[in-house]
């Protein structure tokens, strides 16, 4: 790969500017709320975000570690960006998804939210993409803290604008609000406790002293407080209960946003605390993982579904799937084998790329026909039958029918719990998937096979700047569904990335 | 004007009000040496704004500091916050390294000059989101009727 994919002055703060210049861009938009001009920033800051990461990518690829001081302050003292194949896959994801999303965003906005908060909307997008990239990106624990609140105070806004078409967006987004910041706090609380216990925030660098103290029982406090408190803003289950609400109340655009990234990157802290800083190989670590992330995981996979099940609401239903997807993520974490990580970074890019051609398809028919119950749907599939095909692959990518994304990720999944002896959670992984065809058969029927009701008037067509980023999307749960190699290729390096660092450096 | 119930407290406030912004000041420029800057400095100014809100009416403070202004304004402290990163990645440091802005590295200058700018960002920053959450509080309820005092 080019190693100076972008000008030499550029890709020598590349980490920095990932962050910053969507940060600074958010501050422009708020001094300046105009929505036309909001949407070309947030494209923009987007796109460029996107080449940040390609370049972070490459460079990872190129030298492992890139480490880049602020200010210039030595780590461990100063505050440390450091970027290696794990996180560099996660900034990507970001950057890809904050394009899709935003080119989506300009029909399904103008649709959503009144003129005049169009503007501040978008600045609190940008707040949340910069806030997600932070997290990504930064190497140092207190550091990550503070992007992720500044990430999910954009995400409580962008919820609660949700109320233009459904008041109860404000709840959704207050009890997220609510429980975002208990997570948030536990993580304080634990990293306050590795702080006391190791005198240093630098990630790296705890993650060198800890491994020296196995026993330490403020060290295992710290990793408990962290586990609950990050599991809270990846919805691991049973701590999932804000997803739902949040999910489905949302305008479309940030649904199909956070469902994206945001739980992807709590996900990202929990591998990079469990097995980076944390030692993977201590008793407690490994306890952990094996009597609390396991069998939460299994309980997630099929509760989740089976509640998804009996959802009367099409985003509501995804939402509940998502959370059951979050739980194959975690079972390939619990696993504590790098093709068991491996098997959660992949599940965790493929489940990105279904949920996003979901959540964009059900966008379009809430955009031309004002339609969210699955009920609704009837007849759907003659009337758009473009956006239903999206939506009916996206389905069976999620159901993990073989050519689809899902099917590689259950794959690695099953053959990584295989290569443990876990035949229950093989099992398990081939019950939930049963179920998740259960509850996408519910609204493929309904869609397909039910005629259209008397009167449903067409509100306007579906417009390319929705269709475009479906197909994308749609054509990419296809394309790495028939040629992994890519997507394998790079959650490998992140597995080995995570699992390396604690031992090499 | 008939005389107000509650005259003793617009005499006093107006009278404390230009002391509170100046100790405002000094707790923003002195925090290089001794507790404070722009976070509680911000606060400070801001209470100014709020005391002069509450005794005069929401209406008047909205006058003297418009919504306009506070929003632009701490638009405008985050950007210069961000714009002194900005300005040492062009005179070729690190994000954030202020020894770039100033040649004198022996009186560490550069470090002086980088601290105070990003503070006043903060300052502003704060202070206008403060006067903003206020106005934003202040703006839901009618206000209270001088017979209610």
């Amino acid at each position: 790969m080019d190693a100076s994919f972008l000008p030499a002055a550029l890709a020598a703060h590349a980490p920095v500017l990932g962050v910053v210049v969507p940060l600074f861009m958010a501050a422009v938009l708020v001094a300046v709320p105009n929505g036309r001009f909001a949407w070309g920033v947030v494209l923009a800051s987007t796109v460029f975000a996107l080449f940040i990461a390609f370049e972070l990518v490459a460079q990872t690829r190129l030298s492992g570690v890139v480490s880049y001081q602020l200010g210039g302050w030595a780590p461990p003292h100063g505050i440390e960006f450091r970027i290696d194949e794990l996180n560099s896959v996660i900034v990507l994801l970001i950057g890809a998804m904050g394009v899709l999303s935003a080119i989506f965003a300009l029909p399904s906005v103008a649709d959503e939210i009144s003129p005049g908060k169009r503007g501040l909307f978008y600045a609190a997008f940008l707040v949340c993409f910069s806030g997600l990239n932070g997290v990504a990106l930064t190497g140092d624990a207190f550091n990550l803290f503070v992007f992720l609140e500044i990430s999910s105070l954009g995400t409580y806004a962008l919820v609660a604008m949700g109320h233009q078409n459904d008041r109860q967006a404000l709840t959704a987004s207050f009890n997220y609000l609510v429980m975002g910041t208990i997570g948030a706090t536990f993580f304080v609380i634990g990293v306050g406790f590795l702080y006391m216990a190791t005198g240093t925030l630098n990630m790296a660098d705890i993650a060198r002293i800890v491994v020296d103290m196995p026993g330490n029982r403020v060290v295992e406090i710290a990793f408990a407080f962290i586990l609950v408190g990050v599991g809270l803003k990846a919805a691991l289950f049973p701590l999932h209960l804000w997803l739902p609400s949040a999910y489905s109340f949302a305008p479309n655009f940030v649904t199909v946003f956070l469902a994206t990234t945001a739980t992807k990157v709590a996900f990202y802290v929990i591998i990079r605390f469990m097995f980076d800083v944390f030692d993977p190989q201590s008793a407690f670590v490994m306890m952990s993982l094996t009597w609390v992330v396991m069998p939460l995981a299994i309980a997630g996979m099929i509760l989740a579904s089976a509640q998804a099940i009996f959802q009367t609401d099409a985003r509501r239903l995804l939402a509940y799937s998502s959370v059951a997807q979050v739980g194959y993520m975690m079972l390939g974490l619990g696993m504590g084998t790098a093709i068991g990580v491996s098997a959660g970074v992949l599940h965790l890019l493929n489940h990105a790329l279904m949920k996003g051609a979901l959540f964009m398809a059900l966008g379009a028919f809430a955009y031309s026909y004002g339609v969210r119950r699955i009920s609704d749907f009837r007849g759907l599939g003659q009337a758009l039958p473009g956006v239903a095909a999206a939506f009916t692959i996206g389905a069976l990518s999620l159901i993990g029918v073989p050519f689809t994304v899902g099917f590689v990720s259950k794959f690695y999944l099953v053959q990584a719990a295989l290569a443990n002896g876990w035949w229950w959670a093989v099992a398990a992984i081939v019950f939930s998937s049963v179920l998740a065809v259960f509850y996408v058969y519910r609204i493929l029927v309904v869609m397909w096979v039910h005629p259209a009701p008397e009167g449903r008037e067409r509100i306007r067509p579906v417009p390319l700047m929705i269709l475009v980023p479906l197909w994308i999307l749609v054509a990419a749960n296809i394309y790495f569904g028939v040629h992994a190699d890519f997507m394998v290729d790079l959650a490998n390096a992140a597995a080995q990335a995570a699992i390396n660092a604690e031992a090499g450096s | 004007m008939t005389m107000s119930p509650h005259v003793i407290l617009r005499v006093v406030s107006k009278v404390l009000i230009p002391f509170i912004v100046v100790f405002g000041f000094y707790v923003h420029f002195h925090g290089e040496y001794s507790p404070g800057g722009g976070f509680q400095a911000g606060v400070i100014l801001a209470s100014a704004v709020i005391l002069y809100a509450l005794i005069f009416g929401v209406d008047a403070a909205r006058r003297a500091v418009p919504p306009a202004v506070v929003r632009v304004g701490f638009a405008l402290g985050a950007m210069l916050y961000a714009g002194v990163g900005f300005a040492t990645l062009l005179l070729g440091g690190d994000f954030l390294d202020y020894d770039v802005l100033h040649p004198d590295l022996s009186h560490h200058t550069g470090q002086h000059m980088g601290i105070i700018l990003i503070e006043i960002g903060v300052l502003v920053t704060v202070t206008c989101v403060m006067i903003a959450i206020f106005y934003a509080f202040a703006g839901r309820t009618p206000e209270i009727s001088e017979e209610d005092w």
